[in-house]
């Protein structure tokens, strides 16, 4: 089954043939054991999840906490094993690579976290937190690292003079900048970049994202693009992936989520991030989803969505649905394609408003 | 604007802290009012001055360094400022409640949900020990918690964080309170619950007759839950308007750049609409208006003088000499 799936979603997905990364049935359980007795237990943190990523595109993974965005993107980098599937880094199996050997593959991916205030070591000051990857790597020593870290520095906005500061020195934005010009340094083909503009102020969201997609520009470099915020993603990526507990439920061109989206999850995502147009706010299709998002220690039966899903139907909890073509999309939702599904997403102009039942 | 009654008057209120770099004006002469039922929403970026003014409407700034220099805050029309301690305190938690972005910091991880409910309603209304966990359960009911009596005797930690916002408003508004004040009060929280936290504000406003004070950096958040905004840039106000006004027609600057920032405009042309620059140092605050250096209209008057509030319309104070021209 999941070999029928995997060449089904290339024929959807691997329009950029050769992507530079791509996952393959990726899981990771966590075994949880609780006191001496107790049964072990299980953290379904991803299941089963295939991805590619082309050159210098963006692919966006949306989703709520414990979807297994972050798990997917500690996966991808090797920083966690997992327990089953494969990484595959411009073709070549990367899932069982022994530490030693793992270092110079690291050099083509580099990650940027959420909170540059968590991520930078405060004792350093930016010239060795900027020029330590060049010299893991050998790159350059001496002066010519330090020049080559206040090219960086330029690259990434910020001046030579910034070369002997300290993080407590500089504004959220700045660190984050220092943080991309760190992820820089190795000239990586990937980087993933987790929530990286969630805890900066609106006005400075739009520098950061407009530096890394000049960078994207001008060095050729790909992003998987983690985020919670679906009205970012869909100015910023070329693929939109939606994550529920562990498992992809839709993954499209970002072309075509603009237009509509076909799972009952992405539509409750879209329809509850605040828009900034009070117009658009008073008249569009609000659904509040009742409870919060099941334990990934016991996720529930037949489709994960189906506690939360205002459309459910008998079958939803007893089959869980397969991650299938449906038009230029997949979709993991046994209604899906149907006419008239999802409900509120047809009601065009009417206002719809749906109460936790 | 308001034709409610008005519940919170602000007047003129600055409060500055006192650093070893120097003084530090984090409030500027902000004025605002909340009427019955009404809510407002106080907006701005990080150090633009918004909680540490909601923190000084209850003179919980703590003093030093802080101090409320100037301003006049007038609940129901009772002088708030003057009162003594011992009054305040009876005015918070009873008349006023506050709820925060973090809920965990907020709760005490020792005590459950009853204890620390029950702890409310024991010193603010005298309730006796006997009816307390009824009282607990029906505030736990009252803002959609599941299996309530279960939740009552549970910890903080046992608590999504859904939930833990839910059992911080049940606190909140185990008194009744006339003014609810939400300081970022789901940022913490995934989307969809974000989604029902607000609906739950919202309706519970409603029902209470509250005036409630949402204090945010998130637009989007804004533009569904708020009737009217006060934008705030280096703790002065720089506009204020009914929502749909300020959004179908910002006049400040920095309200228009924040709005287009917030709507992700220029994405299809390839480049986001910035504001340039960071919010200044509060040490190193520029001449004239505090946003000049980030500003695209600037005349030369905005580097030598500071720019006082004027209504550009009925309702809609403004602090920009190039808006202010406009009219």
């Amino acid at each position: 089954m999941r070999q029928a799936t995997t060449t089904r979603t290339a024929a959807v997905v691997g329009k950029d043939e050769a992507p530079v990364l791509e996952v393959r049935g990726l899981v990771k359980h966590y075994p949880i054991k609780r006191g001496l007795f107790a049964a072990e237990q299980v953290v379904h943190a991803l299941d089963g999840v295939t991805l590619s990523l082309g050159r210098a595109k963006t692919l966006a993974v949306v989703g709520e906490s414990g979807c297994g965005k972050s798990t997917l993107a500690r996966c991808m980098m090797r920083l966690e094993e997992p327990t089953a599937g494969t990484v595959l880094l411009n073709g070549a199996d990367i899932t069982h690579v022994e530490r030693q050997a793992l270092r110079p593959l690291r050099r083509h991916m580099q990650i940027v976290f959420q909170d540059p205030y968590a991520s930078l070591n405060p004792r350093w000051s930016i010239a060795s937190l900027v020029g330590d990857p060049i010299r893991l790597h050998r790159l350059a020593a001496g002066s010519a690292r330090r020049r080559r870290v206040a090219e960086l520095l330029e690259t990434v906005g910020l001046g030579a003079e910034f070369l002997d500061r300290y993080p407590h020195e500089l504004s959220g934005g700045q660190r984050q900048r220092v943080a991309i010009a760190r992820a820089l340094a190795v000239r990586p083909e990937v980087i993933i970049c987790d929530e990286p503009v969630s805890a900066l102020d609106v006005s400075i969201q739009a520098q950061v994202i407009n530096l890394l997609k000049r960078l994207q520009r001008e060095f050729a470099i790909a992003y998987i693009f983690i985020s919670h915020d679906l009205s970012l993603v869909k100015h910023i990526s070329d693929w939109v992936a939606v994550m529920y507990l562990g498992e992809i439920v839709e993954l499209a061109e970002t072309r075509a989520v603009r237009e509509r989206v076909m799972h009952p999850y992405s539509e409750a995502l879209f329809s509850a991030t605040p828009l900034a147009d009070p117009h658009a706010a008073a008249t569009k299709k609000r659904i509040i989803l009742a409870g919060d998002v099941p334990s990934p220690m016991a996720p529930p039966s037949g489709c994960r969505f189906h506690t939360r899903c205002p459309y459910r139907k008998d079958v939803c909890a007893e089959k869980a649905p397969e991650l299938r073509v449906v038009a230029d999309r997949l979709v993991r939702c046994h209604f899906a394609g149907e006419p008239g599904f999802p409900p509120a997403m047809q009601a065009s102009g009417q206002v719809k408003k749906r109460v936790p039942g | 604007m308001t034709s409610r009654t008005p519940v919170l008057e602000v007047d003129g209120l600055s409060v500055e802290f006192r650093t070893v770099r120097g003084v530090v004006r984090a409030v500027d002469d902000l004025s605002f009012s909340i009427g019955e039922g009404e809510t407002v929403g106080l907006v701005g970026e990080s150090g633009s001055g918004k909680s540490t003014a909601a923190l000084a409407l209850l003179r919980l700034v703590s003093d030093p360094p802080g101090r409320i220099t100037a301003g006049r805050v007038r609940l129901d029309g009772r002088d708030l400022l003057p009162l003594s301690d011992a009054e305040i305190r009876k005015v918070r938690g009873r008349q006023v409640a506050m709820i925060f972005q973090d809920p965990m910091m907020a709760l005490n991880p020792v005590f459950t949900v009853e204890r620390q409910i029950g702890e409310v309603l024991r010193l603010h209304l005298g309730l006796p020990k006997r009816r307390i966990f009824g009282e607990v359960v029906d505030l736990l009911r009252l803002v959609g918690v599941p299996a309530p009596e279960d939740r009552a005797r549970q910890y903080p930690h046992n608590l999504s964080g859904g939930m833990r916002q839910r059992v911080m408003i049940a606190m909140a508004l185990a008194c009744r309170p006339r003014l609810l004040i939400a300081d970022e009060p789901t940022t913490a929280l995934d989307v969809t619950v974000q989604a029902q936290v607000l609906e739950l504000i919202q309706s519970l406003k409603e029902r209470l007759g509250m005036a409630v004070l949402l204090i945010t950096h998130n637009l989007g958040i804004v533009a569904e839950t708020a009737h009217r905004v006060a934008v705030m840039y280096t703790g002065q106000k720089v506009e204020e308007g009914a929502v749909a006004d300020i959004f179908d027609d910002p006049r400040h600057p920095y309200t228009k750049g924040l709005l287009r920032a917030a709507k992700w405009e220029g994405a299809k042309e390839g480049a986001l609409h910035e504001i340039p620059g960071v919010v200044p140092s509060p040490f190193e605050m520029p001449q004239g208006c505090s946003f000049h250096p980030r500003c695209g209209d600037v005349i030369p008057r905005c580097r030598q003088a500071l720019p006082g509030l004027a209504d550009v319309a009925p309702g809609r104070p403004v602090r920009c000499f190039v808006a202010q021209g406009d009219v």
